[in-house]
């Protein structure tokens, strides 16, 4: 009796194993597995994809978004145009974001690296949660000008998406939440964690300093890490760092909270992987590190919201900048910018 | 040993129905897109949207309190984290309670609330909007979605209650009337409880109860905030307007019949 009932148990239980398993194309896909790594010594993400599990076809399925000119209006203008691999996914030599219909727009398109680590979106960090981020400029007037309902339209008529999706979600649907979340499992896993100063911190080959970084480091620590905190090289706060408003009197952090405590306060830029991500600041002011050190230096506004640590400036001697420099180079990460796995699958 | 022969059948019976069970929970199920269906059994909540005494119409010119006149184009709200209260102090508290009433979709109107138990209600409470950890919890669907034109994607959030239309003596952007209520965050948040006692309901769960519930539109611009629309015509932000707004809404909803 006891025997039989454990056979039925164990009958049973296979039935429910195999029950449970993905269907079998999706197990074709799902094969080779994508993990989120968090690199040695950083901090928790705030994103893990705990409600998103991220898969191959699901990556895959992101990076064709990202790179499709389908999600603007008039079919010209992808995610890829205003972030462009080779720049850090920031739009290189463009003070201002182009977009549709050469429409410019009132900020520089930031780099995207690190996505799951910050705690909110855009400059002026209207945007709560990395899955919101996507729709944003896709609904955008002067970005791709499109509405989301279109874009699920447009995927839903289009046999190769229908099966990415079902490849990556388990059915045919598309939605706005998939569409969000096979976003996320693409730009969410552009991590950029290789930089010679990366090799450094982590004692590997290739990551010895030399003199000049080693004081660089230590120019940096005493002037910039408070607010372009390690390991991150930012801590997501908003701030105002003193930067003379324009004709466009952006309002930064206050747009959204109406406070005017937060005007002219932006979202904390990152010192990772500069090299690549010029022009700087909010609106791109700058082309170069000299420009914005000379900032720091001699073109501080005084004003409430300024940051109370930059009300003297940052003074730095000649040998100091150029120490400074050399450390900054570290943190250029090669391997990311030319890393083929966030290259546009021609 | 006929008893435990007996035993042993029942508990075979007993293991392969679990078995069953978790086959069967174990297939996918299709992501809650569909609106419910309206049942002939059930616990329902019908909401009926008004201006004081006459039935909302689209296009129809209605006077607000101020005596401006205006037409509506466009009446959506949400409701969320619905309850009821029986006599007996037991909740039924619906589970993944969102909902969007939409004056132009009358599906939409009628929320069929799911394993409620028998018993007396005596009170029906729920939230206008959608609550903050819905805000700030990434990509949503079904009511949720960010499709049905309720949401803000500059400025994360919910648009918890929407109104546009037209009135001769709105000043701004040739005399549209376009207010979007949002803000889930203190001290913007526009969300705002309700609670409505009912005349006793028994309810038998084989039974068909429906609670009509009166939404008058003429409070948006009543109390305690008297809105002139030469003032006010446009909200597209949070802060203050839109706190007058959800102010004088909390007291839209009243109980009008049940049947
Ligand atoms: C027309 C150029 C343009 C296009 C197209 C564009 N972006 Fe952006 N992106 C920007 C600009 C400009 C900002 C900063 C906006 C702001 O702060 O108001 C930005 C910000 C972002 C951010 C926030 C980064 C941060 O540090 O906060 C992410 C993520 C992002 N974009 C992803 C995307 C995705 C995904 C797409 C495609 C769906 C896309 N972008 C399309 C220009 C663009
Ligand atoms: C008080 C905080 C604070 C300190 C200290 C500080 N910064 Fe910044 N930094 C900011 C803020 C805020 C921004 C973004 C300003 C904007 O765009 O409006 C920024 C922007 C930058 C940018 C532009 C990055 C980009 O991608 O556009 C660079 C480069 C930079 N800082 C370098 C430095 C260096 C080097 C130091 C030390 C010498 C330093 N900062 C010290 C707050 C600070």
């Amino acid at each position: 009796m006891i025997r039989k009932i454990s056979i039925i148990f164990i009958l049973s239980s296979i039935a429910f194993a195999q029950s449970c398993k993905p269907d079998p194309d999706m197990d074709v896909k799902a094969e080779a597995p994508l993990a989120f790594n968090v690199p040695q010594g950083w901090p928790t993400p705030s994103y893990n994809y705990s409600n998103n599990p991220v898969n191959k076809a699901g990556f895959e399925l992101g990076r064709k978004l990202f790179y499709d000119t389908k999600l603007s209006k008039d079919n010209t203008i992808s995610c890829g145009s205003c972030h462009q691999q080779f720049s850090g996914f920031a739009q290189i030599d463009h003070p201002v974001s182009h977009g549709i219909n050469d429409l410019v727009g009132n900020r520089n398109s930031p780099p995207l690296f690190n996505l799951n680590w910050h705690t909110s979106f855009m400059w002026d960090g209207g945007i709560n949660h990395i899955e919101n981020q996507p729709i944003a400029p896709i609904q955008n007037p002067i970005e791709m000008d499109e509405t989301m309902a279109n874009v699920v339209t447009k995927l839903q008529a289009d046999a190769t998406y229908r099966s990415m999706f079902k490849a990556a979600f388990g059915d045919e649907t598309v939605n706005s939440q998939r569409i969000a979340k096979a976003f996320v499992q693409f730009m969410g896993m552009i991590v950029s964690s290789n930089a010679k100063y990366d090799k450094y911190k982590r004692g590997e080959a290739g990551g010895a300093f030399t003199q000049q970084e080693l004081d660089g480091y230590n120019v940096y620590k005493q002037n910039c890490a408070t607010c372009h905190a390690e390991p991150l090289f930012t801590d997501f706060s908003f701030r105002n760092n003193g930067l003379p408003p324009t004709s466009v009197n952006d309002s930064g952090r206050a747009h959204i909270t109406l406070s005017a405590a937060d005007l002219y306060k932006f979202k904390m830029p990152s010192l990772r992987n500069l090299k690549y991500t010029w022009p700087y600041m909010h609106d791109g002011r700058f082309n170069t590190i000299d420009q914005v050190l000379n900032h720091y230096a001699s073109g501080i506004m005084q004003s409430p919201t300024l940051d109370t640590k930059l009300s003297g400036g940052i003074a730095l001697t000649d040998q100091q900048k150029e120490d400074l420099k050399a450390f900054l180079n570290t943190l250029n990460d090669e391997e990311f910018v030319k890393n083929t796995m966030f290259q546009e699958v021609k | 040993m006929v008893s435990f022969r007996k035993f042993g059948v029942m508990r075979k019976l007993l293991i392969i129905s679990i078995a069953l069970v978790l086959l069967l929970a174990c297939t996918k199920k299709p992501d809650p897109v569909s609106e419910p269906k309206s049942e002939d059994k059930g616990f329902m909540l019908m909401f009926d949207n008004y201006v004081n005494s006459d039935k909302l119409i689209y296009d129809k010119y209605y006077l607000n309190e101020n005596k401006d006149s205006f037409k509506v184009s466009a009446f959506k709200y949400y409701i969320s984290n619905i309850s009821l209260k029986s006599d007996d102090g037991h909740n039924y508290i619906e589970e993944e309670s969102y909902h969007l009433i939409d004056n132009g979709k009358d599906s939409s109107k009628i929320i069929s609330l799911k394993g409620v138990k028998a018993g007396s209600y005596i009170q029906v409470q729920f939230l206008i909007g959608v609550d903050s950890a819905r805000n700030v919890s990434g990509a949503q669907t079904g009511a949720l979605d960010p499709n049905n034109a309720m949401f803000w994607d500059w400025n994360t959030g919910y648009i918890m209650a929407k109104i546009e239309g037209y009135s001769p003596q709105a000043s701004k952007y040739p005399n549209n009337l376009a207010l979007h209520i949002a803000g889930f965050k203190h001290p913007n948040s526009v969300l705002r409880w309700v609670t409505l006692s009912l005349p006793t309901v028994k309810y038998a769960e084989n039974q068909k109860v429906t609670v009509h519930i009166k939404t008058n539109l003429a409070e948006w611009f009543r109390t305690p905030n008297l809105i002139k629309f030469s003032d006010l015509s446009i909200v597209a932000s949070e802060g203050k307007e839109a706190q007058k707004i959800a102010d004088n809404y909390a007291d839209m909803f009243s109980i009008d019949h049940i049947d």
